[in-house]
């Protein structure tokens, strides 16, 4: 069981509020995944639920028992760090067993669960090394065993990827998916990278200064935003954002995706000059500068090929384009 | 081509400096060293010859040996040092933990208030000291001065180390405490371990002043049992007469205490100096 709730969850700093009344429930299995831009309040809302701050107003339950006061040893969570974390003077089957040995566990069940994370991990050729001989990939396979071997009702992740090459943050990405799947166990993942949250998440939270803005299935994020925020947020490359009343309709702002935009070296609604061109084989991406609109970004499918500083025109596609009043917020019909 | 010729002339001229920086620092000790064995005429004809077979003479040492009490002497000034040592790092790594790890009503100002004493001497306080001491009966007391020299030491301890405190991980300290680790442990398992180059220069930097003091222990601690080595040397500058073949002994021998003790941080300290250099 891991069924976690927020209500008017608050945090104050001295004087500045940071996390300005959350309310968020959180199903027992789920991957929830809080994204946003650095600097809005995710780690400290995760490290809130980890008990690592106080909650300054509101209520932490967790299967409906109020957390707020309980030390984070006690709420039956894991936690896996962006740095890693792993102590330093402990091998990796020590590093992952303090936890369980903390609480008293026996010895035998502790080699057993610290055996059964290793082989999950493939771990199992490190057990006896130091932090400060793996590499940055192992050390972080490591940390996700250590919150595994404690058999969390709640998995913590703070943008565990963060510090790892390219090549290694998709295959841990993948990795978490599976152990997500195999162990059925529920997750609050944090990132400022919305790839990482269109792929792995069940549900999205997207937070801006200390608020939800949105919470959904990716898709009805990408499909169904709620404002120019979550809109601009979700999707890469960013949703174009175009002035209405150019275009002579009635909202304040038209958001367009770059894959909705027509582009001809002929005809069309908006005429612009081509500033850049970026071809990545399957897809081609124009930068194209506009009077009215600024920058705007089209992209095609194949290869394509358009004259740099040259003149096209833009065809927004009207059917799915989403429409914004002027305080950012989406006017439905 | 050029930059490589460029930088071996300036490791040249660094190397240079250094080695000339290091034998103005170590002629005084190798004047007293190779005094200490000749004779007190050869100290005076020529003091900067080598001791040889006519001049050497070791009848300082063995007037020092003599003076009876002189072991008595080293053992209080280690006790002394090693005890006010030992409280320092202790007391000042967790006031530096504190500081560093805490959020809470005046931790500014408490830094600010402890920092203060870097910049004023103890010695100020003498008088209130002494009545202090005289007035709970610690006079004459190794106590006394272990009391002193951990006032005196704690204010540079805890700014050295809160500095170094403040850059230990907190996904470290966190990780410890979701794993159920109690603050001390945290503090002396995970914490402590990782600054312990910032503790050995503390304790080099609060060691050699203690162990040349002469102030505390001459108006604190002057009796016979309790006097340290410098305390103790001195009997043998007289008013009229100074015994030279023993001061010199009493000083080289004291040197050599130190020295161990600054061999066994000097590893620390190295890396301590060169921590933010090298990464
Ligand atoms: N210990 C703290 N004291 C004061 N302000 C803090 C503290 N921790 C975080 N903040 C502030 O809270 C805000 C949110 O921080 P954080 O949760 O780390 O953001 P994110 O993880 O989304 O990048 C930031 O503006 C940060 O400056
Ligand atoms: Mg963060």
């Amino acid at each position: 069981m891991g069924t976690l709730s927020l209500s008017n969850v608050t945090k104050t700093f001295g004087k500045v509020e940071v996390i300005k009344g959350v309310d968020l429930t959180v199903d027992d299995g789920e991957f929830c995944v809080f994204v946003g831009p650095s600097g809005c309040g995710k780690s400290t809302l995760l490290r809130m639920i980890a008990g690592l701050e106080d909650v300054t107003s509101g209520d932490v339950r967790l299967d409906g028992d109020r957390i707020n006061d309980l030390a984070p040893a006690k709420r039956e969570i894991a936690m896996v760090f962006q740095t890693y974390a792993l102590y330093p003077h402990l091998s990796v089957r020590d590093n992952m067993g303090l936890g369980l040995k903390q609480l008293g566990t026996p010895k035998a069940q502790i080699t057993a669960a610290v055996e059964k994370a290793a082989t999950m991990l493939a771990l199992e050729p490190l057990m006896d090394r130091r932090p400060s001989e793996m590499s940055g990939g192992q050390r972080q396979r490591v940390a996700i065993g250590r919150a595994i071997v404690r058999t969390p009702k709640l998995f913590l992740f703070d943008e565990p990827l963060s510090n790892l090459d390219a090549a290694l943050r998709v295959a841990t990405r993948i990795e978490i998916a599976r152990l997500h799947r195999e162990l059925d166990a529920t997750m609050i993942y944090v990132t400022h990278d919305q790839v990482e949250a269109m792929t792995l998440a069940d549900k999205i939270v997207v937070l801006r200064a200390g608020l939800v803005e949105q919470v959904g299935r990716p898709m009805d994020l990408y499909n169904d935003p709620d404002n120019t925020f979550v809109a601009g947020f979700i999707g890469s490359p960013q949703m174009n954002f175009l002035k209405s009343a150019s275009l002579g309709l009635s909202s304040d702002t038209l958001g367009i995706r770059p894959e909705h935009v027509a582009i001809s070296a002929s005809q069309g609604d908006i005429e612009g000059r081509v500033s850049h061109l970026e071809k990545l084989g399957g897809e081609t991406l124009t930068y194209v500068r506009t009077e009215a609109h600024g920058l705007l970004t089209v992209r095609q499918f194949g290869e394509h090929d358009h004259q740099v500083d040259g003149t096209v025109w833009l065809t927004p596609d009207q059917a799915r384009a989403f429409h914004f009043d002027a305080d950012g917020q989406r006017l439905r019909r | 081509m050029n930059s490589a010729r460029h930088s071996v002339f300036r490791s040249v001229a660094a190397h240079g400096i250094l080695i000339l920086y290091t034998v103005i620092a170590l002629f005084p000790v190798f004047v007293i060293v190779i005094n200490s064995f000749k004779s007190r005429r050869a100290i005076f004809n020529e003091p900067l010859a080598l001791p040889t077979p006519e001049t050497f003479d070791l009848i300082g040492y063995q007037t020092v040996l003599k003076q009876g009490d002189f072991f008595q002497y080293f053992l209080n000034s280690m006790t002394v040092t090693v005890g006010s040592l030992f409280f320092v790092l202790m007391f000042g790594a967790m006031a530096a933990f504190a500081l560093s790890e805490y959020r809470f009503r005046g931790n500014l100002l408490m830094g600010l208030y402890l920092a203060l004493g870097i910049m004023i001497p103890i010695r100020l306080g003498t008088v209130a000291i002494l009545q202090i001491m005289v007035a709970s009966g610690l006079v004459n007391t190794l106590t006394a001065l272990v009391l002193v020299y951990t006032a005196q030491g704690l204010p540079l301890a805890i700014f050295i180390l809160s500095e170094f405190m403040r850059s230990v991980s907190d996904d470290l300290k966190n990780a410890g405490r979701i794993d159920g680790l109690s603050e001390y442990k945290i503090f002396f398992r995970l914490v402590l371990p990782l600054v312990r180059p910032a503790l050995a220069t503390v304790a080099v930097f609060t060691m050699i002043p203690i162990w040349n003091d002469l102030w505390f222990p001459l108006i604190l601690a002057p009796s016979e049992e309790t006097k340290t080595i410098t305390l103790g040397s001195q009997v043998f500058i007289g008013q009229f007469v100074t015994n030279w073949n023993a001061v010199l002994a009493a000083l080289g021998l004291a040197i050599v205490p130190v020295l161990v003790l600054y061999l066994i941080f000097s590893r620390q300290l190295i890396r301590g100096i060169t921590a933010g250099a090298v990464k």
